[in-house]
This record gives structure tokens, C-alpha cells and sequence, in this order.
């Protein structure tokens, strides 16, 4: 599977914010591949910019303040920045879908469920009356929704959480999309609602062979199910591995903190280790390696120029002067 | 010093629409909860949402006065307080709430923020409320010239320390934690836990539906699921072995931080039953994956199983 092409490929993705207090780098030159099957964790705080890359894949960067300023994304050889605003529209929901973090304010509380899973389906394969409906029900049944044909009549309001964004997962997956971008899609959900739904997540992607993209801040949730990830900081990609290369063999000193401040369930820790400082602000990112601030392992070179990705074993790079061959590559 | 809920219980009315011709029934929050929190303990609560966490908090603030029960300070129920006994209590019982976005004024300087709590009448002059902040807000590892700033001066992390040294203002015994790391990024969280252990000593109530956290906290702990406490023990105890099946199924939904431990989940079908018709018997039934024939008729007995370890269900 590895050796066929890959299904998304991003080179040097940046998107900027010109605002009045300057320009906001959120997204400064990320590069990643993915595969057709593939779970790719995108891993950070609020504002590294993992939310905006995903954004710029669909282009829903929000104008004019943000604008994608340079790069290429390409799907299944297409390169999505180049495409008119009519040609994307055909893109999205049909070939990348996504699942937003908060069902309740991402479904429309007006419409009926059935009208909003249809509007998709009518849209981009022009289904009308009983095919339609068949197609909704097929979208609902697959995310395991009781009582589909009665579910179909009910509004947003009418569900619990975990169901809401059940429907908010059958209107992604009802066009059979290449993508799925997943943005947060647990945070608001209850811990074993949340089992509930990684699971039928995993169980929907083997079936369909859909790729997704994770936006999370939760390890627990990475360790989970993703199959590769990569570690945003910033705006860049710091670190991306494998999920067990990631887990097992840290690169990046910021990684390394993540997981070692985090608590854990399955074992009580003694004393957590503290990341000191903030995360940086974007509009005046410092001109070296902006986590350098909180660095433990800092030397003069962090400040003063960005390291490059060091390779530590086959598919797992960091982005650290401090990782071995670093200096010499620079 | 001792704080203590006897079987409380709070419902809420539900009534239609514009009619205020009594309730159409109740929304059972809490259905006979007890528990205690002595010095020197933390008593991490844990349940999903609807379990009924946040009203027990509100009990305890006594932003909320209870339909049954009784809630003991130091021995005397709150129902039969005198105005000092408020006074009292309320200098003891200290709150710091999740967003710390929405709980701090936005028009209030730091240093008023963090005196309101002070009494005005314990006369205190004005230096040494002065002195009593600056030494709370260096305690938390606040900027000596914080007290003349406004929240929106500081980042999430540093606001939710300002709700801190608030709490600490007044030497209280007990503080209640309500979800204190949730909103906060994940670097920042290690800073507020390690600073709560730090300030040990006092009484904590932890309420969060965040395992780890509670575990990292807690030193005893208590489950609670559709307004009842179904599980309490010593917090280690518990994580080890847990006795009842929803705390089974709780603790195996937690996902553990590294991808080897991927093991067997108890996923849980279904959801967390309406408070308004909760299910008969056991509230957990219907969910249940080891389910007896009497669990969905005969409410279990809440009792001591083990030692040190409560719980109420039929498998034991």
C-alpha cells in the first residue's frame, strides 16, 4: 500500500493573518503526505495551527484577514490551491469531508437531520426523492443511528451529543469521500461516548478505506487510533513518526515535555514535569526556533535560525538542532 | 475539620413553557448522595456529564440549597446556621471554576479580584489586604505587579492562577475544584496540577470527567453516574481494582497515553439515562455488561464490600 501514490500531499503549506498587529504565521511551511487508509494525528496546543492547515486543505481559510500564501496541495495529484472557487466546491463533502469539533453548533437547528444529510448526497450525485432517501437512511444505518427512518424527521436538538455527532459523521462519509478531515471530534463528547464513537470511527474507515486527518490535543486519543503523527509547534510540523516512533523514541524536545507532562491514567505519577513559559505569540515569533524559550536543551544556535528536519529512522524526523547530523545538514 | 453530605438530594422542576402551575416532574440532579472530605484529603469526584458532579459542587458552595439531605460543617448542619456561621463556612469553602475565561470580571483589577473574598468587616486595614494578596499571588507565581492589572492582561494558565490565589486568599480549609484543567492547553495543565499539589494541605474536592487528572490529584476517589455515587475508595485502590461495573467500563474508556497499551475496551452501549425517568433499580442496568435478573427491579444496597471500599451493586 505504501508503494502506490500517496492520496494528499502537502509541500510547504503556509497561511497567513494579516492583521493590524502585524502578520500571524499560523501556518508557517507545513509538509506532510498521506496515504489512502491512512490515520495522520495532527498533534498540538491551541494555536499551532493545526486547525488552519486543515482549513487550507479545503480552503475555508477565512478572508481577507487569512490568506494561503504559498505551497501546493495536491489530492490524488490535484493541486486544490490552484482550482477555481466553483471547482472547489465540487471538492468539498465530495472527495475531503469534515467533522467538526462541536455537533450542536455545526448542524443546522432548523433543518431536519434528514434534509441536512441530503443536502449533501442531492449536491454533489444529484439524487432526488426515493434514491435519495434510500441514501440517507444507508448514511445514517452506517453510523449505526437507531431508528434511522424516524431519526430522519428529527431536528439537531433532538439527540444527545454522541448521536449528534454520529450525523454529523453520516453527512462527512455519506459521498464516499477520499478525506476525512476530523477536527477535535471527541472534545465535546463524554468519555465513553467517546470510546463509542473512536471505535465506529476505526470501523467505518476499514470499511470505506477513507484517510483521515486527526486534529487533537489529546495523546490518549493519538495513542488510540492514529497511525503516523506529526507534532505542530508554532505553526510547524516539529516532529512526525510513526505513532510508536513518536511514543517510544521522542525527538523533539517539545514532544519529549508533552509526554512527560501529561498524567496519566494508567499509572500515578509522582511529580509531573512542568513545560515553563507560554506558547509563543505568533505574530512575533522569534527568528530561531520559536520553542526555544522553553527549551530545556537550548543552545545559541536556537535562536538564531530554524532547525532543519533531521532524520532519526526511516519515516520519523525531527525538527531540533539538537538531534545527531543536525549541524551537519544545515 | 470535617465536611460532610448525608444523603443529599437536589430536583430540579420541570415546568412547560409559560405555565407556573407547579412542576411537570423533576430532573433528579442528585438522588441521595453522601460523601466526606476531612483535612488534608482529596476527594477527586469523576462521572460523565449528567452524573450529577456539578450540582453536588453547587451544594457544597451553597449556591444551591437541597430538596433532601443534610450537609454537615464540623459536625453542624448547614440548615440550622446563624449568620456567622456563613461568615465562617464561607471563608473555609472556596471555589475555582473551569473557565477562567468566564470567572474572573473582566472591569476588575487583579488586586480586587483576588481581596474580594476578604470579609469587609474583619478589619483588616487596607495595607494588609495589600499585603495578604501580593503574598497569595507570589505563592502562585504571579508577577510582583499583577494586582494593578486586568485579566485580560494574562494568558489562560496565569488566569486560572488568579482564581487560585482567590480561593487562597482567606485561609480556607476546603476548596472545590470544578473541572480545574479542563480549559487549559495541555502544557499549561502540568503547571496549575503541580501548583494544587503543591498548595496540599488543605481539603480538596476534584470534580472532572478528566481521569488522569483525578488520578494524579486524588486520594480517594468517587464515581458517580445518573445523580448516585456508585463507587468510593482509596483513589489507587480503585484504578487498580475497580468493583463496579461502570467504573470497570469508565477507567477501560480512559485511553492511556501510549499506543502499546491499546487494549480490550468495554465499550458501553447506549448512553447516560434522563434524569427525569431514571431506570428503575439499578441505574446502570440497562448499560450494564455483567446484568443480573434483579438488577433491573431491586435498587442495590449502598455498602461497605471491602475494606475502605464502598459500593452499590448486585455482584457483590
Amino acid at each position: 500500500m505504501r508503494e502506490s501514490s500517496p492520496l494528499l500531499v502537502v509541500e510547504d503549506l503556509k497561511t497567513y493573518f494579516f492583521t493590524r498587529r502585524g502578520v500571524t504565521k499560523a501556518v508557517d511551511g507545513v509538509s506532510f503526505t498521506l496515504h489512502a487508509g491512512e490515520t495522520l494525528a495532527l498533534v498540538g496546543e491551541s494555536g499551532s495551527g493545526k486547525s488552519v492547515t486543515c482549513l487550507s486543505l479545503v480552503r475555508l481559510v477565512p478572508e481577507p484577514a487569512g490568506r494561503i500564501v504559498g505551497g501546493r496541495v495536491l489530492l490524488e495529484g490535484e493541486d486544490l490551491l490552484q482550482k477555481s472557487s466553483a471547482e472547489m466546491r465540487r471538492v468539498r463533502g465530495k472527495k475531503i469531508a469534515m467533522v467538526l469539533q462541536d455537533p450542536l453548533t455545526s448542524l443546522n437547528p432548523a433543518l431536519t437531520i434528514g434534509t441536512q444529510v441530503g443536502e449533501v448526497v442531492r449536491l454533489h450525485q444529484g439524487l432526488r426523492g426515493a434514491p435519495l432517501r434510500e441514501r440517507v437512511l444507508e448514511a445514517l444505518r452506517r453510523l449505526r443511528i437507531p431508528a434511522a427512518g424516524t431519526r430522519l424527521r428529527h431536528y439537531s436538538h433532538q439527540f444527545s451529543g454522541g448521536m449528534r455527532q454520529r450525523v454529523s459523521s453520516a453527512i462527512a462519509l455519506s459521498c464516499a469521500p477520499r478525506l476525512l478531515i476530523a477536527d477535535e471530534p471527541t472534545t465535546a463528547l463524554d468519555v465513553t461516548i467517546q470510546a463509542q464513537y473512536l471505535e465506529l470511527l476505526k470501523e467505518v474507515q476499514a470499511s470505506a478505506g477513507v484517510a483521515i486527518i486527526l486534529v487533537t490535543h489529546d495523546f490518549g486519543i493519538v495513542a488510540a487510533i492514529a497511525d503516523r503523527v506529526a507534532v505542530m509547534y508554532a505553526g510547524r510540523i516539529v516532529e512526525m513518526g510513526s505513532t510508536l516512533q513518536v511514543f517510544d523514541n521522542p525527538s523533539h524536545p517539545y514532544t519529549r515535555a508533552l509526554l512527560r507532562c501529561l498524567p496519566d491514567v494508567g499509572l500515578k505519577r509522582e511529580q509531573l514535569v512542568e513545560i515553563g513559559g507560554q506558547p509563543p505569540d505568533l505574530a512575533r515569533l522569534p527568528q530561531g526556533c520559536p520553542f526555544a524559550p522553553r527549551c530545556p536543551e537550548r543552545q545559541p544556535i536556537c535562536d538564531e535560525t530554524y532547525p532543519p528536519s533531521v532524520p532519526v529512522a526511516g519515516g520519523h524526523a525531527a525538527s531540533c538542532w539538537a538531534a545527531p547530523g543536525a549541524k551537519a545538514r544545515a | 475539620m470535617k465536611l460532610e453530605a448525608i444523603g443529599l438530594k437536589k430536583y430540579f422542576p420541570l415546568t412547560s413553557g409559560f405555565s407556573l402551575r407547579g412542576a411537570r416532574g423533576w430532573v433528579k440532579a442528585l438522588d441521595g448522595v453522601s460523601v466526606q472530605v476531612a483535612e488534608g484529603e482529596t476527594l477527586g469526584i469523576v462521572g460523565e456529564s449528567g452524573s450529577g458532579k456539578t450540582t453536588l459542587a453547587k451544594l457544597f458552595l451553597l449556591l444551591e440549597r437541597p430538596t433532601a439531605g443534610s450537609l454537615l460543617f464540623d459536625g453542624k448542619a448547614v440548615g440550622d446556621f446563624g449568620r456567622e456561621d456563613f461568615v465562617r463556612y464561607r471563608r473555609a469553602v472556596q471555589a475555582v471554576f473551569q473557565d477562567p475565561y468566564s470567572s474572573l470580571n473582566p472591569r476588575m483589577r487583579v488586586g480586587q479580584i483576588v481581596a474580594e473574598p476578604l470579609p469587609r468587616d474583619n478589619g483588616m486595614s487596607r495595607p494588609m489586604v495589600a499585603q495578604r494578596v501580593a503574598e497569595v499571588l507570589q505563592l502562585v507565581g504571579l508577577p510582583r505587579e499583577s494586582p494593578a492589572l486586568y485579566p485580560h492582561e494574562f494568558s489562560g494558565g496565569q488566569r486560572q492562577r488568579i482564581a487560585i490565589a482567590r480561593a487562597l486568599v482567606t485561609y480556607p480549609k476546603f476548596i472545590i475544584l470544578d473541572e480545574p484543567v479542563s480549559a487549559l492547553d495541555v502544557s499549561i495543565r502540568a503547571q496549575i496540577l503541580n501548583l494544587l499539589q503543591e498548595t496540599l494541605g488543605l481539603a480538596y474536592m476534584i470534580i472532572s470527567h478528566d481521569l488522569a487528572a483525578a488520578r494524579y490529584l486524588a486520594t480517594r476517589l468517587a464515581v458517580m453516574y445518573a445523580g448516585k455515587l456508585v463507587e468510593t475508595g482509596e483513589c489507587d485502590a480503585v484504578y487498580a481494582a475497580p468493583l463496579h461495573p461502570y467504573t470497570e467500563a469508565l477507567l477501560s474508556a480512559a485511553l492511556p497515553l501510549h499506543p502499546s497499551a491499546r487494549r480490550q475496551r468495554i465499550v458501553l452501549a447506549g448512553e447516560v439515562p434522563n434524569p427525569v425517568n431514571p431506570p428503575a433499580g439499578c441505574r446502570f442496568h440497562p448499560r450494564c455488561p455483567r446484568v443480573l435478573p434483579q438488577c433491573s427491579s431491586q435498587e442495590p444496597e449502598w455498602r461497605e464490600v471491602k475494606a475502605e471500599r464502598f459500593t452499590a451493586c448486585h455482584l457483590y
